[in-house]
């Protein structure tokens, strides 16, 4: 799009803001730019994202790497993939790592999605806690 | 686990196969990000008040022209920041601890080309391209290292590099694992300038925020980037404000503290443009909108050519832009880097000039003030806020972010609301990883600490509203018994995965420099051999430049290139720097190296002097018009021996060698001082022999003391031929007056025989 500069046209209804009312301006448009955004994020998740968890609940970059790959192919990255781990280590009585170890290799993946399964019965009972 | 480290000596060279032992083992001594300690407290340092500076450091290298002034060494309030990324990080380390002691505390480095699209870390220690491939091994080298420079020249030192591109949340978490003090977070820079897709660029972007924010990590945004990528740096003035308040606005929503958010500002345009009147008023409303938010200024790349002198004038003027408004963190831009990937010695210089110019402009601003209240700068920072509120206004009626930045509203080269139809459009499906964004479902729970969004961690029974460290163990990690950053010892360190490509590998390229007398030129990697030689031809450009790499091949030198010419006037001739490798190592302990002249303090000198008068006859003789050498000596504004209260007594030029003996008996002088400077036949040492052979014959040679000074004087054939010292090329007053000083000692305890 090209257009020449307008900008005395435009600013007709800002002449009569004070300086501090179009500070203020700009920073009640900038928030009303970014509310959608970060929703989007708030409810969102990336493989990236999930192999941060996996990270922070010690696992190397190599095995979140493959952990995540698995729970994508799988369909359960809408439950988190650290979830995934937590869930199998619970039901195997494994702890954490070996859960994530054996996941990582390709096992346990039938378990990790009848976890869910079982787990769909009470889906709505979210426990009132969220965030 | 490092409580144990081996700490620097100033004069032992930093061993980084040290630095690379037991990485496995190290953990960073803390997190977050240090502002200078004692900043705009006045002190006393020399002979000077300052209002502006933070606490000295304990060791550190002064601006050469302290020498004039006790050698102090002042240290300015804003942290400077060096950006130091050569493609060896471990080469980089030693320029780190070059830099902090020249005064850099945000030591930033530059990751290799590609990584942002890099799915995933990378691990080990590749060699990079044009910055460091950033891995949790180099991070910890460097960290280490940090820290101990830092113990070593007594001030905090922030490391930082980037958390952006397609792995954002990953690098996050490892650099909060690793005492990482800053990083760039911005996420339109990936959107714009790497082409991520936008939509998983803020999604990403909101957790990477949350842990840098658990962290305490200083952000510095992206904005400046428009500034050097549009094709009229002047004109997005407007939009930088945009991009600054979107990434703000952005990041104090996912839970940022303002402080520890930085404006990566840039003073847009550069002489010849009459830049001040144009970068000043974008400074002061960029400061005045953003008031409750940390400034960085950076300088100006885009109109960097190959001259480091030019760039230099330029960083100076941005600096005067940071002393005028403000600035939190001073970055500096190495002056070569619009010729070369920088060398070490630039990234000295950058932060010298940044030093040097704030301790020149200290307490300005009790003098002069801005003219904000009317006049061309209060209606251009009027102008610039109105021009970005209606940029925002217009991103809204155009259906908000993602639909303005299809439609190409940013990086435009218009001056907004002028639009050229040049911006950079990106599509809100395309980019990298567009199909890479997965909606949180009802029970989406991830069990670690500073994880932003939607976390259902109420179907186990645990309340995820805490924010700090302390607490964390409470939080959404109890459910696995701590995440690794409540428990460090959970993470899990790769060593290498490359057997060819990494820092050991390079190592055994150059045992033969470490630990040894051995010498090679350096300017970016040990052994690199690269050498820069400036020379002046009487040549038109093209010729000269030709001409330069012919001169350098018959120097011997290996990969010549001809890196900045400048034209003098079209025909006399072209000044060049040119740069090639010289590919011999020399070992120094095959070289005669005479022990360096021992140096009284002037203060000792002065009262010697002062104890007992000391005079002396001088002049230069022969058929010898040549004075500046000996008035340099002399001369109390040169440091010369009046300055420490010697009587001189000086008779000119083509002095004969009788008149300076006479003259000598007559004031009853403690010693001759005879300059002698042309050489031709060895004339300057028959005028020394003939000397010391006046003074026998006169009587007077036991109680005189003789000292020649030459350009060509060589002290031990001076003394050869009678006289007391000789002093060459580079002889300071100092010099000669410790001479003098300890030689009348040693006369008056009769300590010396004479024949």
């Amino acid at each position: 799009m090209e257009r020449k500069d307008d900008f005395q046209k435009r600013r007709a209804h800002l002449a009569g803001l004070s300086e501090e009312e179009l500070e203020q301006r700009f920073w009640e448009l900038t928030g009303k730019l970014v509310d959608p955004m970060v929703d989007l994020a708030r409810t969102h998740t990336t493989p990236s994202i999930e192999r941060s968890v996996l990270l922070r609940m010690g696992f190397s970059s190599l095995e979140a790497k493959a952990i995540v790959e698995r729970t994508i192919d799988h369909g359960l990255i809408g439950k988190g993939a650290g979830h995934v781990v937590y869930k199998v280590s619970q039901s195997e009585h494994l702890d954490i790592r070996e859960a994530g170890l054996k996941l990582a290799a390709g096992e346990l993946w039938a378990r990790a999605e009848q976890n869910f399964a079982e787990k769909k019965g009470t889906k709505n009972d979210r426990g009132g806690q969220n965030e | 686990m490092n409580s144990e480290q081996k700490p620097l000596q100033a004069k032992e060279k930093l061993d980084i196969e040290y630095i690379l032992q037991d990485l496995e083992d190290y953990r960073p001594r803390r997190r977050g990000w240090t502002w200078r300690p004692g900043r705009g407290q006045p002190r006393k340092i020399g002979e000077f008040e300052y209002y502006e500076t933070s606490e000295p450091l304990t060791q550190s290298t002064p601006l050469p022209a302290a020498h004039y002034f006790q050698d102090i060494d002042p240290q300015p309030g804003p942290v400077i920041t060096t950006e130091i990324a050569s493609g060896r990080f471990e080469d980089d380390i030693r320029r780190m601890r070059m830099a902090a002691w020249h005064g850099a505390d945000h030591l930033m480095v530059i990751r290799t080309a590609g990584q942002s699209h890099m799915d995933g870390l990378i691990e080990g220690t590749p060699q990079g391209v044009g910055g460091v491939p950033i891995t949790r091994k180099q991070v910890r080298a460097q960290r280490k290292a940090l820290d101990l420079i830092e113990d070593e020249v007594g001030r905090p030192i922030n490391y930082h590099s980037y958390v952006s591109g397609i792995s954002g949340p990953e690098i996050a978490v490892m650099f909060a694992e690793e005492g990482v003090n800053g990083a760039h977070q911005d996420p339109q820079y990936n959107v714009l300038y790497r082409n991520v897709n936008m939509v998983r660029s803020f999604v990403d972007a909101a957790v990477a925020k949350k842990i840098m924010a658990w962290a305490d990590m200083a952000q510095i945004d992206g904005a400046h980037n428009a500034n050097a990528t549009a094709r009229e740096a002047w004109k997005v003035m407007p939009e930088l404000m945009v991009q600054h308040g979107i990434n703000a606005m952005f990041s104090v929503k996912v839970g940022m503290k303002k402080e520890n958010i930085c404006l990566s500002t840039v003073p847009p345009t550069a002489p010849p443009a009459p830049c001040m009147r144009m970068d000043l008023p974008y400074a002061v409303a960029l400061r005045e909108l953003f008031r409750e938010y940390k400034m960085r200024a950076q300088q100006n790349t885009k109109y960097m050519t190959s001259s480091a002198r030019e760039a230099t004038v330029t960083h100076t003027l941005n600096l005067l832009i940071s002393e005028l408004t403000s600035a939190d963190i001073q970055s500096t831009i190495t002056p070569d880097e619009g010729r070369n990937v920088p060398w070490h010695i630039y990234n000295v210089e950058g932060s010298d000039t940044a030093k040097q110019a704030f301790l020149g402009m200290d307490g300005l601003n009790e003098m002069v003030s801005l003219r904000r209240k009317d006049g061309p700068l209060a209606d251009n920072v009027r102008e610039l806020k109105e021009r970005a509120v209606l940029f925002l206004e217009e991103m809204l009626e155009s259906g908000g972010y993602f639909q303005a930045v299809e439609q190409g509203f940013f990086v435009d080269s218009g001056r907004y609301p002028e639009r050229n139809g040049d911006g950079i459009a990106r599509k809100i499906d395309g980019g990298v990883g567009p199909g890479e964004i997965y909606e949180r479902d009802e029970d989406y729970m991830a069990p670690v600490t500073a994880h932003f969004g939607y976390n259902n961690l109420g179907q186990y029974g645990v309340e995820d509203k805490v924010e700090d460290r302390e607490d964390s163990k409470k939080g959404p990690s109890s459910l696995i018994g701590g995440s690794t950053f409540e428990d460090p010892d959970k993470i899990i360190f790769i060593d290498e995965l490359d057997e060819e490509d990494n820092v050991h590998t390079r190592l055994e390229q150059t045992p033969n420099l470490r630990n040894s007398s051995n010498v090679k030129p350096e300017m970016e990697w040990q052994g690199d051999g690269i050498v820069l030689l400036t020379l002046f031809l009487p040549a038109e450009k093209r010729t000269a430049e030709f001409t330069a790499i012919e001169i350098g091949r018959r120097m011997g030198l290996e990969d010549v290139e001809v890196i900045h010419s400048e034209i003098m006037q079209p025909a006399e001739g072209t000044r060049i720097e040119l740069k090639g490798r010289f590919n011999q190592v020399i070992d120094t302990s095959q070289l005669e190296i005479p022990p360096a002249p021992e140096i009284l303090s002037e203060e000792e000198i002065r009262a010697e002097v002062k104890a007992k008068p000391l005079k002396v006859v001088a002049g230069t003789v022969g058929n010898d018009e040549h004075s500046v050498g000996l008035r340099e000596i002399i001369d109390i504004k040169h440091g010369g021996l009046e300055g420490f209260g010697i009587q001189c007594h000086y008779l000119g030029t083509s002095v004969p060698l009788e008149k300076l003996v006479d003259a000598a008996i007559e004031i009853e002088a403690d010693a001759i001082l005879a300059s002698t400077i042309i050489s031709h036949y060895d004339i300057h040492y028959q005028h020394m022999k003939r000397l010391h052979e006046l003074c026998v014959e006169k009587g007077i040679r036991d109680r005189i003391i003789l000292v020649s000074g030459g350009t060509q004087v060589s002290p031990e054939l001076a003394v050869e031929q009678g006289v007391d010292a000789g002093f060459g090329r580079g002889t300071k007053g100092i010099h000669v007056a410790t001479f003098l000083v300890k030689r009348r000692k040693e006369l008056s305890k009769g300590t010396i025989g004479r024949d």
